[in-house]
């Protein structure tokens, strides 16, 4: 069987991606390229029984004439400069008809490469129906290369896309002269063959007038916002109970299935335990995808950041950190994962180093914990809920810090950095059910590969170290305080005596390193509940509220505000940055403001 | 005469690129405007401002809608 390589190369909004999706389907394969956090996007097009192209997504690019990685990453593709990539037999370079005056500019650059090439002129239904005329048998002439009109978003809509490579590919002249003004070219190739009413959509007028607005875009941004993460939280709960229920009866299978000992106690305990009180996450998180995406493809995002970047440029942030920090709200580890979009290394930096304190949803079983046990249920002010009040200082606490360490790190390296946002704003689109779904799935996959790896084996970890050495006969304490995770916890409660920490919290501590929701379930370990009790925290709940004196609870909550109880988040860090230095100052300065601020409020309450 | 920039513009006004000023050598932001369509002679609007303190710029060149902070747009000479 033979395989061309045919890449993908185009603007940023040009609709490329979408081509991709239609091209290749659901055959697409995404890794990263070697040593870079830039994405590789990669599928299949069969042609026939003994032929098949193999289609590269490049990153979307302005320029090759740039500091960009995306850019550069797109370039050394294509010149077949990347290790272990060969070079691409074939460039569709996909321009949006719309938009030519920018996107041929980038063309002139692509054929400039040498290598065959043709131009999608996409979405030429929606040029059309804007009244833009384009002489495409002139435009073809004029760039020297073949130009066939598509529309991605449609189901047949790259027939005479493919018709023409089947014909063709890979026989298309490469065009190798040069010239010297791409702009100039280009504004006389557009007076040759192109005829357009009006230089925007009307569409675009009137919803940026209304999205923009400098009061009525701000309230539709924060009403959107509203809208999402009521979503997120309610709608995704039943399916989260789901889940829940489902892990819980593939506990009792396996515990029933296999003979009773330490492999039983693993997978049960140690893996579906485990790796559970993640994935039932997953809900909240592919609503937050769905959620971003379509606001993403609607091209609604870029304005958001547009309307936020002055607040966060304050901050020692871009507009464009807004995205990622929100997703944090639902977990940090796909707002990590999210920074990709920040193209200032810096920023992505900072943002990456913040997102940790946005108030994951892992923290809510501990906080609800604390505050049923120790903030009384009672109304002040005749209208508020005092649990409420202080559920929504917690959170409040987490944005504040994230601006107040942002502003600092910004004013440590004041001068050495010239921050950019350079934006475009993209016309509004319908978003595609199709590509939705596809992003969908792609983010989704990638939450499950990043998390799933990484948890699988420190819940493990964790299990052991919680689990050995058994105690032996005639232990009167509870099991974990035998093992080496109670040792240590004994071993280091003398550090967390300023706060008010009890050993059973220093131990729970530890395997509360998997995900912060743990340390719900490790203290009813050390408290000896059964971990065959339905609710942990309502048995747990008298318990804590005798046992811990009031300061104790309020410093154990703020440690949670701050503290990197997450392995999972800072393995991602480590992953999407390259850099341990990143992980050494995340889990230094988070653990330092817990421990502050946790001594601080226990010292002030005792 | 005084020189006029992008960041001085007003609402709604049209006016023509002069030249794309580097604020240090080699700018890389000045060069990515020149790739993005600021060159010489081209028209470019100022659509609108962001919430605060005028800022970014939401400016229009060609047919493409960019957000500019003001410090970028001050590299941006106009007639």
């Amino acid at each position: 069987m033979t395989t061309l390589r045919v890449a993908l190369v185009g603007n940023p909004n040009s609709g490329k991606t979408a081509l991709f999706n239609l091209l290749t389907g659901s055959r697409q394969k995404v890794a990263n390229y070697p040593g870079v956090t830039v994405e590789k996007k990669s599928g299949v097009f069969r042609v026939d029984q003994d032929k098949k192209w193999e289609i590269l997504d490049l990153p979307g690019a302005y320029s090759f004439d740039t500091d960009s990685l995306d850019e550069l990453i797109t370039k050394d593709v294509c010149l077949g400069n990347v290790a272990g990539e060969k070079e691409p037999d074939f460039i569709v370079c996909v321009v949006d008809a719309t938009n030519l005056r920018l996107h041929l500019r980038f063309a002139l650059e692509v054929r400039s490469l040498g290598i065959p090439m043709v131009v999608a002129l996409n979405m030429s239904d929606a040029a059309r129906a804007r009244g833009i005329k384009i002489d495409v048998a002139t435009l073809s002439e004029k760039l020297g290369v073949k130009v066939i009109e598509t529309v991605a978003v449609r189901k047949n809509g790259a027939d005479g896309l493919i018709a023409e490579m089947k014909q063709n590919l890979p026989n298309v002249g490469a065009i190798t002269t040069d010239s010297m003004d791409y702009h100039a070219e280009v504004r006389e190739i557009i007076s040759d063959c192109v005829v357009m009413p009006s230089r925007t959509s009307r569409t675009d007028d009137v919803l940026d007038r209304i999205f923009l607005h400098p009061v009525a875009g701000l309230l539709i941004l924060a009403l959107t916002m509203f809208l999402m993460f009521q979503a997120v939280f309610s709608w995704a709960a039943p399916f989260m109970d789901m889940i829940d229920f489902g892990i819980g009866s593939l506990g009792s299978a396996v515990e029933i299935t296999l003979p009773e000992g330490p492999l039983r106690d693993l997978i049960v305990e140690g893996l579906i335990g485990g790796v559970g009180s993640v994935v039932i996450f997953l809900p909240q998180i592919l609503l937050l995808f769905l959620f971003i995406l379509v606001l993403e493809e609607s091209g609604y995002l870029p304005r958001a950041a547009f309307l936020l970047d002055r607040f966060m440029v304050g901050a020692g942030l871009s507009g464009r950190s807004f995205i990622p920090l929100l997703s944090s709200f639902a977990c940090a580890i796909p707002g990590i994962i999210a920074t990709r979009t920040i193209q200032d290394p810096k920023d992505r930096i900072t943002t990456i180093l913040v997102a940790p304190l946005m108030t994951c949803s892992a923290r809510l079983p501990v906080y609800a914990l604390l505050i049923a046990a120790f903030i009384p249920d009672q109304t002040v002010l005749g209208l508020f809920n005092l649990q409420g009040i202080t559920l929504f200082a917690l959170y409040a606490a987490g944005i504040v810090s994230a601006l107040i360490v942002s502003f600092v790190m910004k004013r440590v390296r004041r001068g050495l950095h010239t921050q950019s946002l350079l934006l475009e704003l993209p016309s509004y689109r319908l978003p595609s059910a199709r590509d939705v779904l596809i992003g969908l799935w792609e983010r989704g996959r990638l939450f499950i590969a990043r998390v799933g790896t990484i948890i699988l084996s420190i819940t493990v970890v964790l299990w052991v170290l919680s689990t050995y050495p058994t105690p032996p006969e005639g232990w009167v304490g509870v099991p974990i305080d035998y093992s080496i995770a109670g040792r240590i916890g004994h071993a280091i409660e003398w550090i967390f005596q300023p706060l008010g920490f009890n050993w059973q919290i220093c131990v729970a501590l530890i395997p509360g390193l998997a995900a912060r929701e743990v340390a719900v379930s490790a203290l009813g370990t050390v408290y000896a509940i059964s971990a065959a009790v339905e609710d942990p925290t309502a048995q747990l709940l008298p318990i804590v509220s005798v046992d811990w004196s009031f300061a104790t609870g309020m410093s154990l909550l703020v440690w949670y505000i701050f503290a990197p109880q997450c392995l999972a988040t800072l393995a991602v860090i480590k992953k999407e940055t390259q850099s341990w230095k990143v992980v050494s100052i995340a889990t230094t300065y988070l653990f330092g403001l817990a421990y502050l601020a946790s001594l601080l409020v226990y010292q002030i309450f005792s | 005469m005084e020189n006029k920039y992008l960041s001085g513009m007003k609402l709604g006004q049209l006016a023509t690129i002069k030249s794309v000023n580097q604020h240090s050598t080699d700018d890389s932001i000045a060069r990515r405007l020149r790739n993005l369509g600021f060159v010489e002679g081209e028209e470019v609007r100022l659509i609108s401002y962001g919430p605060l303190g005028q800022d970014p710029l939401l400016v229009q060149i060609g047919f493409t809608r960019f957000a500019l902070r003001s410090s970028e747009a001050h590299r941006v000479e106009i007639h």
